[in-house]
């Protein structure tokens, strides 16, 4: 058996109590330190297996393949500007493909906590909002390398994507920001429901009307107005709208859409920051 | 175990490692001899939690010495998981202090987390992770600087014996090595006060003294006080210099296991004075914490195989 030490106490055991409370410069580094460490730890699974993200790439695949072959040749849904269905759809399938990783982290984050894995990480310097925080943007890590594949998936099929590298990281930030949303959604849910069960039951009522109300499928001018007004209030639709202008570049409204899903993001960090000790009891 | 219940430190770890004498008689609350004078690691007063109108910790009072093993004992559902749940900062408690090092927990929450580590119930190591990336996490989240992160996490790892699964996938390690290496996680701080929760339920009589035998090892390199719960009176006789017997949410009594078999006269064990003061039933309790607790215990038991 080998016994080294893992090395000394820190000095500032000394005198502990002495100690000032934290600056908001330390506080900022800290939750960037630990955003970096999620996301770090979610490559590293990713690494590990792979599976997931081709078994995941399955769904996208069969919505381009066959509901937007089919649309794009009864021309049924009228698009800006006459581009082909299958371009308008292919930003929407995107989004759906992260909204559906997203969903799962509270599924995720239950699992951890009966795991006892989510019980340790709390006891960890790490508060409870850069914990939540870090695991959104561990989420919008997964989305991103997911959305890779569907881009791919999209450029094979003959959707004539941007090329430019500008606006293919925005794409990604905005497919990271709106998952991060989403997990955090997610994360709230499983904070009230505090069962896998309970929770997979709401995950599932609620994920295909998020994708329903949203543009992803059709533009908000050909809905109902009652689904016109809910397709405002869902960020869906905005993250939507962000891909389209970024990547087909068809008119959005960048700005706006940006700044729902930031303070949506900020929203969703706080309410489930704010439930997370109840997973904990 | 097979060491008799009456021989205090059986493998002479604690004693060795602690660097002091054997613990003394010690009534509950005083100063320990044990550590020499240096101060309580943990000091709770009137601890209280509730679940709904079920009172899980009911006014604790404990104190609890630098540098000593502390083992905090009780059926299920006796408050003992509740109790360390507080000392984490897990849960905030709805009366009482709770002081660690010198600090309060519901003050600087943050400061107390930097000081402890911690090993909950179940197994908690990511199986999706290898060995090393899941004490590197911790390294990670402690704030370890990136300049000293690889030597700690190698160190620790060779602490453990895990040197050479390091590289592998959790999901192939024996249970007795996840153990071993949520150790590995938790002392990559050098915490000054390790919390165990029940570390040895489920693992087969080889594994838990192996288990035992590396936190010994380890003690002799850290100064580090160590709380820890268990249901196994031999690792509560063998390991700890003192103990604290826990029954519907309150302490029933606080001792050195010397002094408290002692109190029910020649030749009793530890087990008898645990029937003596939780009610000679190991399964008399019908709050929701029982429950809890075997469900808890059990799904440790399945991970475990």
């Amino acid at each position: 058996m080998t016994s080294a030490a893992p090395g000394a106490p820190p000095a500032v055991l000394a005198d502990t109590a002495a100690l000032p409370a934290d600056s908001p410069a330390t506080i900022v580094r800290r939750l960037a330190s630990r955003i970096v460490t999620l996301c770090w730890v979610e490559l590293r699974k990713i690494r590990h297996d792979r599976t997931e993200l081709y078994t995941r790439a399955i769904q996208p695949a069969l919505w381009l393949l066959i509901y937007g072959e089919v649309f794009t040749k009864i021309h049924a849904i009228p698009t800006p500007g006459g581009i082909p269905y299958l371009a308008y759809l292919a930003p929407g399938i995107l989004a759906q493909s992260a909204l559906f990783i997203a969903i799962f982290y509270g599924i995720q984050i239950i699992w951890e906590r009966d795991a006892g894995v989510l019980t340790k990480l709390m006891v960890t310097p790490t508060p409870r909002a850069a914990l939540i925080t870090g695991k959104a943007f561990a989420a919008g890590v997964r989305s991103v390398v997911q959305a890779t594949v569907v881009v791919i998936l999209s450029a094979i099929l003959g959707v004539a994507l941007t090329g430019n590298p500008v606006k293919l990281v925005g794409a990604a930030c905005v497919v990271a920001l709106g998952s991060a949303f989403f997990s955090c959604l997610s994360m709230t849910i499983a904070g009230l429901a505090l069962s896998r069960d309970r929770l997979m039951g709401i995950g599932q009522a609620i994920t295909m009307p998020l994708f329903f109300s949203s543009s992803a499928l059709y533009p908000e001018k050909i809905m109902p107005g009652w689904l016109q007004a809910i397709s405002r209030c869902n960020p869906l639709s905005y993250q939507v709208d962000a891909l389209r202008g970024l990547l087909i570049g068809t008119p959005a409204h960048l700005g706006l859409d940006l700044i729902v899903l930031a303070i949506a993001t900020v929203a969703g960090v706080t309410a489930s920051a704010a439930l997370l000790p109840r997973l904990a009891r | 175990m097979t060491e008799p219940p009456d021989t205090d430190f059986g493998l002479g770890t604690a004693t060795a490692t602690s660097g002091a004498a054997p613990a003394p008689d010690i009534p509950a609350g005083t100063g320990s001899a044990t550590t020499g004078g240096r101060g309580s690691a943990v000091l709770c007063s009137g601890l209280t939690y509730r679940f709904g109108t079920y009172t899980a910790v009911d006014h604790v009072d404990v104190r609890i010495e630098r540098g000593e093993t502390f083992g905090l004992l009780g059926p299920n559902g006796a408050g003992k998981t509740t109790t360390i749940r507080m000392l984490t900062t897990l849960l905030r408690p709805m009366a009482g202090t709770i002081s660690v090092l010198g600090v309060s927990a519901a003050e600087r929450p943050m400061l107390v987390r930097r000081m402890i580590g911690y090993v909950p119930q179940l197994l908690s190591a990511d199986a999706t992770l290898t060995g090393r990336e899941n004490v590197e996490l911790f390294a990670r989240l402690f704030d370890v600087p990136r300049s000293q992160r690889r030597e700690r996490v190698e160190a620790s790892l060779a602490a453990m014996g895990l040197t050479e699964p390091a590289g592998r996938l959790v999901k192939t390690y024996s249970g007795g090595m996840i153990r071993r290496l949520e150790l590995a996680q938790a002392l990559v701080n050098a915490p000054s006060l390790l919390v165990l929760d029940e570390p040895t339920v489920g693992l087969d009589p080889i594994a838990r003294t192996d288990v035992w035998e590396y936190i010994a090892a380890l003690r002799a390199q850290i100064d580090m006080t160590v709380l820890m719960t268990t249901h196994y009176m031999d690792e509560a006789d063998t390991y700890c210099d003192r103990i604290a017997l826990m029954h519907r949410g309150s302490i029933r009594a606080t001792g050195s296991p010397g002094t408290l078999k002692a109190t029910l006269g020649a030749g009793a064990t530890l087990d008898d004075v645990f029937r003596h003061y939780t009610g000679g039933t190991l399964d008399d309790n019908t709050g929701s914490g029982g429950i809890r607790d075997v469900r808890r215990a059990r799904r440790t038991a399945r991970r475990l195989g």
